[in-house]
């Protein structure tokens, strides 16, 4: 069965010239490609947030050069690219009181669609809403392969 | 098992019999045989035969890493030069090194109180130690040697570096005991778990650790990574080296060797003598040193004494872990800080790693405290509140131990620097620049 959570990289990073950029090095050397990227920050240290096609190659790889990296499980929903389409999937979790911690966006080349990646209060709450909402849930294979 | 019972478990009574009449001896062949002492001395009008009792010692002025600068190389030997078979200096960090001078008999000493130390930890003659420490200038390496082969261990005298190396002889060998300073046994364990070997591949079954400033939680992460007991080792140079008090199992407290180095805590500002139990200075006179003997020693370190039957059977004077050194005392906009209070607060928290760096500035005309710590997989979340949260928390235990404001910044792993050998820096002052 595909997996309906997909697996995102963060990263810790300190808000320091350069340090993206050595991030990302590192992920070019494997040549892995990178579908998503986000980065949330303070003036100090910011999370660096990745969906990648091999994400535990990276995550080995970036620790060896001593990063801090977890995994976690996030969700990547396709909206059609038009006029309210992500509205209609924040309404369903509005609704039913589930919390969204942050999400970030990106558009599948072939399709146009949008993908929106979500990380929920609760996840498994989340996913079965969205589910029931007739929302279409992307499966990490999906994501990795496309 | 007890090194030597008459000693380590003697009455107090008879302690302070034994320490009377070798504190006269001391300070009258002091007087008589080092110009430096007969000069203070005569100054002072106080004179060998002024010492009736263990409390008359307070008449006597005190002895500086000043004065024995200003002695440099061997002003303060009691016995010609051909006489000293070995010699150590401190580091000299701060200005000309001070000089420590030993006669055969002084190094037969020092073995000696370090073999009550190791067999107090349990280390006898089946043991493979380990020594990290450096050998050289620096006393460490051979005060944990000379008691190493006084109990007939086998001692593999590896020094401070080459990391790899010191893992892979651990292995081969079955190293037994490890010595080490414990940011340099923190970095070992970080070593060794990042070539994936397990406490259990080892055979350690002791620590024992010392020559810089620790924490409780500092010895926890220690025994918890290694899998193993700690015990500290304290001693200085200018003394002997290491092996002037050591830790029991009992791991509250250092029993002190009061029959070689007679302790007192003054307080820093009025020198006089405080009761026990009173956080103060530590300041030791060696009882039988013969090459060199110093008289009421100023150490800079922070402890108290108290005299109690320890658990383990030894009635020798007990001094707590250093709390501080007088000179490494920061004032922050007029309040007394020590690094160690702010490692302390830090540690509190899990998941924190000791690898921090105090750093002080002024930009205008008000102390700033910035404390950089670097970040762990166990205090970092996918979440900015979260990580906020933790920095935040980390700015408050600080600010509860030493009632200030603190900045705490947050960096990445392996960015402040470590120790391969030496001590890390701590603290940067840039307040005056």
């Amino acid at each position: 069965m595909a997996d309906e959570y997909v697996d995102q990289l963060s990263i810790f990073l300190e808000n320091k010239e350069g340090r993206l950029f050595n991030t990302l090095d590192v992920i070019e050397e494997l040549n892995i490609n990178i579908r998503a990227l986000s980065i949330a920050d303070t003036s100090e240290f910011g999370i660096l947030r990745l969906i990648v096609t091999d994400p535990l190659r990276v995550k080995e790889k970036l620790e060896e050069k001593n990063f801090i990296v977890k995994i976690t499980k996030v969700l990547a929903v396709a909206i059609n690219d038009e006029p309210g389409g992500l509205n209609k999937v924040l309404k369903v979790l509005d609704d039913n009181n589930i919390n969204l911690e942050y999400l970030y966006a990106f558009v599948e080349q072939k399709t146009y669609n949008a993908i929106v990646i979500l990380r929920l209060e609760n996840m498994e709450e989340g996913l079965k809403i969205l589910k029931e909402g007739n929302s279409n849930i992307i499966s990490s294979e999906e994501i990795y392969s496309m | 098992m007890i090194w030597d019972e008459e000693i380590e478990c003697m009455s107090k009574e008879d302690m302070e019999e034994l320490q009377l009449k070798r504190l006269q001896d001391v300070v009258t062949t002091a007087f008589n045989k080092v110009p430096y002492y007969h000069k203070r001395y005569s100054e002072a009008e106080v004179y060998p035969e002024d010492i009736e009792t263990l409390a008359d010692i307070e008449k006597l002025p005190f002895t500086t890493k000043t004065d024995l600068r200003a002695s440099y190389p061997f002003g303060l030997f009691a016995v010609p030069q051909k006489d000293i078979i070995e010699i150590h200096t401190s580091s000299g960090t701060t200005g000309k090194p001070t000089v420590s001078g030993y006669t055969e008999e002084d190094i037969d000493i020092w073995g000696e109180v370090m073999a009550r130390g190791l067999t107090m930890m349990g280390v006898d003659e089946n043991d493979i130690i380990q020594n990290t420490h450096g050998y050289g200038l620096f006393t460490g390496g051979f005060g944990v040697h000379y008691g190493g082969q006084k109990i007939g261990a086998t001692v593999v005298p590896i020094s401070t570096g080459q990391t790899l190396r010191q893992i892979e002889l651990m292995r081969d060998f079955q190293t037994s005991m490890l010595i080490f300073t414990p940011s340099y046994g923190l970095h070992i364990a970080e070593e060794i778990k990042s070539m994936g070997i397990e406490p259990e591949d080892l055979n350690l079954k002791v620590i024992g650790f010392g020559s810089e400033s620790w924490t409780d939680e500092m010895r926890k992460q220690i025994e918890e990574k290694f899998q193993t007991p700690a015990y500290n080792i304290y001693g200085l140079t200018e003394i002997m080296g290491p092996g002037v008090a050591m830790e029991c199992e009992d791991q509250n407290g250092l029993h002190l060797y009061e029959d070689h180095f007679y302790p007192e805590i003054i307080d820093p500002n009025t020198m006089k003598q405080l009761p026990e139990n009173s956080q103060g200075e530590l300041v030791l006179t060696t009882l039988t040193r013969v090459g060199m003997p110093l008289i009421r020693f100023r150490t800079r370190d922070v402890t108290k004494i108290h005299h109690e039957k320890c658990s383990c059977g030894r009635t020798l004077v007990k001094m707590d872990k250093i709390s501080g050194r007088t000179d490494d005392m920061l004032k922050i906009k007029g309040v007394s800080v020590f690094p160690s209070q702010i490692e302390k607060a830090l540690l509190s928290i899990k998941g924190v790693e000791p690898h921090y760096q105090i750093i002080l500035t002024r930009p205008d005309v008000l102390d700033q405290i910035e404390v950089k710590v670097e970040a762990s997989p166990d205090i970092f979340f996918d979440n900015v509140k979260e990580l906020v949260g933790i920095r935040d928390k980390l700015a408050q235990a600080i600010h509860d131990e030493i009632g200030l404001r603190v900045n705490v910044t947050l960096v990445e792993p392996k960015t402040i620097d470590r120790v391969e050998s030496g001590k890390a820096v701590r603290v940067i002052d840039k307040r005056n620049e």
